[in-house]
Parts: structure tokens; C-alpha cells; sequence
């Protein structure tokens, strides 16, 4: 696990402590809610339908043992017993009361944890794969990278008022689980045809109002040029991007607007002279941080009970099927912890929850844990002669759900059950479907399948890159869930198509049961997953499904 | 067209915020103070009346933040919310029961 170091530990707590009085002259009347706001937003505060919420940094969405401890200690101490896991790798609580937040920040610096730039239009908290240091198709690992972009952006000078905010995703492996296309900054560590390795820069990606897929701005830069890089394409977006619109000022409209071509002719004249600037010996530096990210020394491991334990064990077989990737080591794996029981709140775990995945993750995976973007889990290094303990630990913790890549691992951001912003919940969208389909059986026969749901047009819940996507919108007075169709978050990039008319509430989950039953009677076999059955045949026979009327009519 | 008979009938307002320390729904009521039940606040039945009440809400912005019109129903005899959006702030959450629905047992 990185560490800060004293100038990072020492520039925290000179936050809290600023953070502190700035709330006590709030609450004196000494500053006004228009003062306050962008510096309480500064430090990951909102305020939101019910309740404050702060957001806590979880840096490309690495944990260890204390850390997670210290999050079950604060959810106890001063919310009420859980956490979110959200869709940038963070973790959100519900409820603090203003007056606590300088002790949760507090308690939070403890562990050199922050919510420093989880809010505001700065450069937010680096994204990266989830398996990162561990998967089995990774070329490197991006975590280095995100660090040395978490180091070069906290607090950085010129990027603390950029026109919006500005999210950056890592991936260093060719299998994209970091949604770097949908990111205003995707970085894919690649090899050029020499060996060398670099990054695959590519720019202008985001979901929201106005989706769009990245385009590659750079096809191989070097490692040692990254930070001039970047710090020149952020300047240029400083520089031209829109202040006269909210809606229109990510730096995809800018890329959009003037043309990739005309944008990389600016970067590039920028980087000519930030390299100048850019002395410090990158590559001693990125050494110096990988270093910190090292594999753990893992040792061999002869799989042992686990084949006999899997023949004898259908629930353990069943688990290890679909929540067990491949690792590096073929002795060892990567277990993600599902955080979406059925009927569960996609993303939540309790105070009692975390502190059992930090426990297993220190017994049995040398003491790492992550925070997918898709609301779950991960302990990226657990042998397989380990598995059926920490299945049976997850058990006992309720965490041990069957489900990663099925229909019932939703994403769903907090909809209007909490977020200011939403235009229709999402949470019980996503307890129906989940229950329904239980209910119905199907999970099994469906296969792969990638539901978002998102309360808003925002787009937290990436319902555009869903293989089913659900946007939450208020027509008129009454929640209506607008169905997008074939959407696909990883290097196979695409943005889901309206399928039509939203749905009521009511009405939304027969629909998509009616939508399943089309992809049964099309699909060449139960080896097709829907999504590749949606490229084959596009949206005509899932609309004939959603939309028996309507075909009706034109019969 | 001018006969004020024939307008549309402007819906009752109240005033609604969130409390500054607890970050909950409250509402403006007669008495100029912060309630956290709907229905203990102050409904006003024109534009100049609620530019007032919001007006004077506001110049208690040291116990709330963010102070708005709403739009409520008066046929139970008092408020009640007309869209979900207030109807969930009276309430709290749906997947949990916290918030204000504790405090309604």
C-alpha cells in the first residue's frame, strides 16, 4: 500500500483543521451558505435530500486492513452503521451531521485517508483497474500511474477552478474494466512496436447528458512524458474550454466542438514547453512509487482441498464460477466480494461487513482490497487452496452472493432515495429486478448481463454503457425509467440506443422480462450472452418486445 | 381575459429547506419558525405572498440552507406534498428505514 508521506500527511491535516473553523464561522453566522458551500464541496461535503453526505476518497479505489476498519469505525461512529460503495471507487456516507464532519475527516487523516477533490471542478480521484497488480491479462500496473496522477493533481495550483470537474481512469490491461473511454482522460498502458512501454492517451469520453467515447489523442506516449502530457492538455482545456455553460464545459465538447485534430496541435504546442518545465526525473519518481505497489511475496501453493471441495461443494463451485477471476499466478485468484444481494442496495455494506473483509483480507489476501466502479469488493491476491475458507468467512459475513457479471450485479447509483440531483430513484429499480428475477429463476439461463441504473441524466449509475441501461426521469410528476439497449463499458466501447418511451415504475420490470424472453427465442444458443446476440441482430427484435403494442398497431 | 375568475388557480405554497446542522428537510411555518413536519407549515395562496414568506425565510439562512417554494396540496385540511420529490423528503429514504419515517412510528 502507498504511503503518504510527511508533506502529503501534514497538507491533510492542515485541511481538516481549516475545515474545522470554516464550519465553526458557519455555524456562528460568520460566513454564509454561498461562502461556504465551495469550500465545504472542496472536502467531498454535500448536502443532500435528507442529510449531508461526504465522500470519501478511496485513491483508484485501494484499501487495506486499516483502512477498511477505520471506514466501518466511522460508519458506526457518526452515520448510522453502513457505507456506499459508488461507481468512482469511493465510499459515500448518508448521514453525518455537520458538525461531525471535522472529526470524520479527522478520524479519516488516521489512516492517511481524505475527501480532499471528491466534489468540485478540480481533477477528481484517479480511477483504475480493479485487478490491478493481479490480473492475468495485464501488461502493467496502472497503480503507479494513478498515484503519481493523485500526487501531480491534489492541490495542484492551476486546475482548482477548470471549467468543470475532471476524472481520469488507468488501465493496464488490454481487457478495459476501467471504462477509460468514458473518462475526459483515459490512459492504456500499451507497448509500441520496440517494446517500449507507454500510454495510449485518449481524451474527450463521459456519460451525462451528452455521452460520448474518447478518442485517442496520443497513440504512445512515453512514461517519462505523462505529467507534461497531461498537464498540457489540462492546460489547454483551462484555457478554451466553455465557462458559459454548465452542460457544455467537460472537455469532450471542447474536443467535440473544435475538432480532436486542432486540439492535439494545441497540446502539443503546450507540451513542448510544460516538458521544459517537467525537470524532475520521472522515471526515478514512478520507480520510486512502484516500488510501494509491489506483488506481494506470494508463496507457492498447491491447490490442495480446493478440487475435492468443489465436487462436494455446489455453492462453493457456484461462487468460484463466477466470482473468481484469473490471477497471475496460476496457484492463486482474485475473489470480488458481490456487495448486491438480492434485494440489497447495490454498493452498501455494513460497519460489521467491512471489518469482515478486512479480516479476510489480512488472514488470506495479504491484507489488499479494492473497490470495483462496478459497487463491489475485491481481494486481488488469495490462493486457491484459500478459497473455501474465505468463502466460508464470506458466508458467515453475508457477502458471499454468487452473481459478478449476472443480471442481479446492478449498478445503481443513489437516485432520489438520497441524491439532490436525482430525477427518479434507482435503488428500488434495481431491488426489483433483482427480486423479480430471482423469483423467476432465470439468472442462470440469462448469463452475462450488465444492468446500470441511473435517477439522472448525470449518469452515475453509467447507464449508458449498459448491455440493459435505465435512466430515471420525472414526466410530468411520476418516475419514468427510459430503457438504452447494447451500451458496453469495456474495450468493446459503445453507448447504449434508446429503445423508445420510458416506462412507469410498474411497468418497467414486465417489460424487461419480456425483453429476456426475446433474447431466449433469438439467441443461436445459451452460449450467446446477450450482449453479442444485441450486435448481431440490433434493436429491432428487443423493441418488438418492449413494445407489443406498438407492433400491434402497425400489424 | 383579464376576469381573475378565469386564471389559472395558483397552488398553494409553502416554504421548505434543509436544516443546517442535520441537513433534513424543515418547513417555514406561521409562527417564523422551522418545523420538521409538513404539515405544521405555513401555506400562502398568491406570487407576492410567497416572495414574502420565501423573503423572510431566508433571512434565517443561519438555520437553514437553501430555502424554496413548494407546491402543496390542502385537502386533508393541511399541507401534504404534491410531487414524489417532496412527498420522499417528508419520509427519508426507501431502501432503508431512516429519516424522518423513524421519527413518524
Amino acid at each position: 500500500m502507498y504511503l503518504y508521506d510527511e508533506f502529503d500527511a501534514a497538507f491533510v491535516r492542515e485541511r481538516v483543521a481549516q475545515f474545522r473553523g470554516q464550519v465553526a464561522k458557519r455555524v456562528d453566522g460568520s460566513m454564509t451558505e454561498d461562502e461556504f458551500k465551495p469550500l465545504r464541496l472542496m472536502n467531498g461535503l454535500y448536502l443532500q435530500l435528507h442529510a449531508y453526505m461526504l465522500r470519501v476518497a478511496i485513491p483508484y479505489g485501494s484499501l487495506d486492513a486499516p483502512k477498511m476498519r477505520q471506514l466501518a469505525y466511522i460508519a458506526e461512529r457518526w452515520d448510522k452503521g453502513y457505507g456506499h460503495f459508488t461507481t468512482r471507487q469511493n465510499i459515500q456516507y448518508n448521514w453525518p451531521l455537520l458538525a461531525d464532519v471535522p472529526d470524520m475527516l479527522d478520524a479519516l487523516a488516521n489512516v492517511g485517508m481524505h475527501a480532499i477533490q471528491t466534489s468540485g471542478n478540480t481533477i477528481r480521484n484517479v480511477t483504475a483497474d480493479h485487478f490491478a497488480g493481479a490480473a492475468a491479462d495485464e501488461i502493467a500496473d496502472p497503480r503507479p500511474t494513478a498515484e503519481l496522477i493523485r500526487q501531480w493533481s491534489t492541490d495542484h495550483p492551476e486546475f482548482q477552478a477548470l471549467p468543470r470537474k475532471f476524472k481520469v481512469a488507468v488501465t493496464g490491461s488490454p481487457n478495459d474494466r476501467a471504462v477509460t473511454k468514458a473518462h475526459d482522460i483515459g490512459l492504456r498502458m500499451v507497448r509500441d512496436a520496440a517494446g517500449e512501454p507507454g500510454y495510449e492517451v485518449i481524451v474527450g469520453g463521459g456519460l451525462g447528458r451528452t455521452p460520448m467515447e474518447g478518442r485517442v489523442i496520443r497513440k504512445h506516449l512515453p512514461v517519462v512524458d505523462l505529467l507534461p502530457y497531461l498537464e498540457a492538455i489540462l492546460h489547454v482545456y483551462n484555457l478554451a474550454g466553455r465557462r458559459d455553460n454548465k452542460y457544455k464545459a467537460r472537455i469532450k465538447i471542447l474536443v467535440h466542438e473544435t475538432g480532436l485534430d486542432e486540439i492535439r496541435a494545441e497540446v502539443e504546442k503546450a507540451f513542448e514547453w510544460q516538458k521544459a518545465r517537467f525537470q524532475a526525473p520521472a522515471e526515478a519518481l514512478i520507480a520510486r512509487i512502484a516500488e510501494s505497489f509491489r506483488q506481494p511475496d506470494l508463496d507457492d501453493r498447491p491447490e490442495g482441498v480446493l478440487t475435492s471441495a468443489l465436487e462436494s461443494d455446489a455453492d462453493l463451485a457456484r461462487f468460484v464460477r463466477h466470482n473468481v477471476a484469473e490471477h497471475q499466478r496460476g496457484d492463486h485468484a482474485i475473489v470480488t466480494i458481490s456487495l448486491k444481494p438480492v434485494g440489497g442496495t447495490p454498493g452498501d455494506a455494513t460497519a460489521d461487513q467491512m471489518r469482515a473483509v478486512a479480516d479476510i483480507a489480512e488472514r488470506w489476501g495479504h491484507n489488499e482490497i479494492r473497490v470495483s466502479h462496478e459497487q463491489n469488493l475485491v481481494l486481488p491476491h488469495v490462493a486457491k487452496a484459500d478459497l473455501p475458507l474465505v468463502f466460508a468467512a464470506l458466508q458467515r459475513a453475508d457477502l458471499a452472493t454468487a452473481n459478478i457479471g449476472l443480471l442481479s450485479d446492478i449498478i445503481a447509483c443513489p437516485g432520489m432515495d438520497y441524491c439532490a440531483l436525482a430525477t427518479a430513484r434507482s435503488i428500488p429499480i434495481a431491488q426489483e429486478i433483482a427480486t423479480r428475477f430471482d423469483d423467476l429463476g432465470w439468472e442462470a439461463e440469462i448469463g452475462a448481463m450488465k444492468i446500470k441504473i441511473s435517477g439522472c441524466i448525470n449518469a452515475c449509475g453509467h447507464h449508458h454503457v449498459g448491455h440493459i441501461g435505465i435512466l430515471g426521469l420525472d414526466r410530468a410528476g411520476v418516475e419514468n425509467y427510459q430503457i438504452t439497449l447494447g451500451g458496453d463499458g469495456t474495450e468493446q466501447f459503445a453507448i447504449g440506443e434508446r429503445a423508445g418511451p420510458g416506462f412507469a415504475a410498474e411497468d418497467l420490470v414486465p417489460a424487461l422480462e419480456r425483453l429476456m424472453e426475446a433474447y431466449f427465442d433469438v439467441r443461436t444458443s445459451a452460449d450467446e450472452p446477450f450482449i453479442d446476440t444485441y450486435r448481431r441482430l440490433g434493436v429491432v427484435p428487443f423493441k418488438a418486445a418492449l413494445y407489443p403494442e406498438t407492433q400491434k398497431q402497425a400489424a | 381575459m383579464t376576469d381573475k375568475s378565469l386564471r389559472r388557480p395558483y397552488p398553494p405554497k409553502i416554504v421548505t429547506a434543509n436544516a443546517l446542522m442535520e441537513g433534513d428537510a424543515v418547513y417555514f411555518t406561521k409562527s417564523r419558525t422551522w418545523s420538521r413536519e409538513i404539515g405544521e407549515a405555513h401555506a400562502v395562496h398568491n406570487a407576492d405572498e410567497a416572495d414574502r414568506l420565501l423573503a423572510e425565510a431566508n433571512t434565517q439562512a443561519g438555520k437553514i440552507v437553501g430555502a424554496y417554494l413548494a407546491d402543496v396540496s390542502l385537502e386533508s385540511g393541511q399541507p401534504a406534498p404534491i410531487h414524489f420529490r417532496e412527498e420522499f423528503r417528508t419520509r427519508g429514504p426507501s431502501n432503508y428505514f431512516h429519516g424522518k419515517q423513524v421519527e413518524q412510528v
